[in-house]
């Protein structure tokens, strides 16, 4: 339950730090450590070097404008309580409360939550709803890649050995969107065995012009439901429709684990998206009102 | 060959220099080196939350954080809720008063959390407490004495300033 020796780096720049990372073998980065470090206590990660990222300022920090920016180190508290966060994104905010405990979001990081990716984690179902876009740097220069092609699988990303996440963009939505998200997890802040989100807005009829939904904990990745998402628009928000966005949800592919069945997950999926989805109407209902 | 680091921690105001192993917890690092055994160690994989210390203004896990990462950095553990003289703070007396621990592990991560809490959050609900604790398992309470001494505590706070005021 001791972590296995180990090298300890702490760069202070970007450059150092994917120098480090290119430099030794076995390297591994580390960020907020509310993952890694638990894994090296087991001994399931045993680095022969510790490149600890606390120190880059870089990588660190926030711009809201058209598209959100964020850099890979900031802290989960530090977006859960963001006034211009909660104005532009509040699903985003909404959905870290639900990420581990007051603890560990003042450690951990979205960068290190993303790497991580888990299948049921909160932070890369986010990216993937809002089509974000993840910077990686390497000793050999830099390249962007969409949240989709970044979550490859199973707690698997498609960072190459030596690349760090530095940031993350995604589009900011329009003031009168409407969102909504729930999960269900055995305990508060545990992962969640599924988890849905929905981004929407309306039209002045009433009618659906934008639709986008997340589906966690049920694929070895966040799940969009892109042909629901295509057929929604310009969709009547009825009964009818709630039902079939339920029915796309829990025909996802689930896994099967020691705790729950694929079914259950699945089910699980239908409900939380019908939910997630009349919440998002409301807000959305709401907020084209309060906008008129 | 052992890779070491020096480092200079302030814990509960006190300075410490101490040249540590790269690997050591700061879990460790307080209760070995530093002989503040306050600091309980539970699960070590960042489940349990007895370990909890503040780490300059914000809490965290002491078993997911090496003590090469708090050098130059203000902890604040168990011991340091007092006042030197002994005086327990208010959220410790009333954890006595309302029976807010049996066996008392998990205790120092508890007062931790709700100190936090309560301080951020000076007029928390109920439900605002059981959602703070769910980052800390206590194996004997049931939770009930512990969220009633946060409630009674945040109580005692918000009278004290008034009456400060």
């Amino acid at each position: 339950m001791k972590p296995a020796p180990f090298a300890y780096h702490d760069p202070t720049t970007i450059g150092d730090a994917v120098a480090l990372l290119a430099k030794y073998e076995n390297a591994r980065a580390l960020a907020g450590g509310q993952s890694l470090v638990p894994m090296m206590n087991f001994r399931y990660a045993t680095p022969d070097h510790l490149v600890d990222l606390n120190g880059v300022e870089a990588l660190r920090g926030l711009a809201v404008g058209e598209r959100l920016s964020i850099g890979a180190m900031t802290r989960q508290r530090d977006v859960e309580f963001s006034s211009e966060i909660a104005d532009a994104c509040p699903i985003l905010v909404e959905a870290l409360r639900h990420v581990g405990h007051r603890q560990t979001r003042n450690r951990g990081t979205i960068g290190g939550s993303l790497c991580h990716l888990d299948p049921a984690a909160e932070t890369p179902a986010m990216m993937m709803l809002h089509d974000a876009v993840l910077t990686a740097e390497s000793s050999s220069g830099s390249r962007t890649l969409p949240m989709n092609e970044f979550a490859l699988g199973f707690m698997t990303s498609a960072l190459e050995p030596g690349e760090l996440l530095t940031h993350i963009s995604f589009e900011s939505w329009a003031k009168t969107h409407g969102w909504g998200f729930e999960e269900y997890a055995r305990r508060h802040g545990d992962f969640a065995i599924a988890s849905a989100g929905v981004l929407l807005t309306l039209d002045d009829r009433g009618a659906i012009s934008r639709f986008a939904m997340v589906i966690g904990g049920l694929a070895p990745a966040p799940t969009r439901l892109s042909d629901l998402e295509a057929q929604a628009v310009g969709a009547t928000p009825d009964e009818d429709f709630i039902k079939a966005v339920g029915h796309a949800a829990s025909s996802v592919e689930a896994m099967d684990d020691a705790h729950v069945s694929g079914a259950y997950r699945q089910h699980l999926a239908s409900v939380l998206s019908a939910r997630a989805l009349r919440r998002a109407l409301d807000r959305a209902r709401e907020r084209s009102h309060h906008h008129d | 060959m052992t890779d070491t680091r020096k480092i200079s921690v302030t814990v509960n105001g006190v300075r410490h220099d101490a040249e540590v192993e790269s690997r050591l917890l700061l879990a460790d690092f307080l209760r070995h080196t530093l002989d503040l055994t306050g600091t309980h160690v539970g699960c070590e994989h960042g489940v349990c939350g007895a370990c909890t210390v503040m780490v300059d203004e914000h809490s965290a896990r002491s078993c997911l954080m090496f003590a090469v990462q708090a050098n130059g950095k203000s902890i604040t553990t168990i011991e340091g809720l007092a006042q030197a003289d002994g005086k327990l703070s208010i959220l410790q007396e009333a954890f006595r008063n309302n029976h807010g621990l049996q066996c008392g592990f998990c205790t120092p991560g508890m007062l931790i959390t709700l100190s936090e809490h309560l301080r951020d959050n000076p007029n928390p609900t109920e439900e605002d407490l059981r959602e703070v604790l769910t980052g800390n398992l206590c194996r004997c309470t049931g939770y009930q004495a512990i969220v009633a001494a946060g409630l009674d505590a945040a109580r005692k706070m918000r009278d004290s300033k008034a009456e400060c005021a």
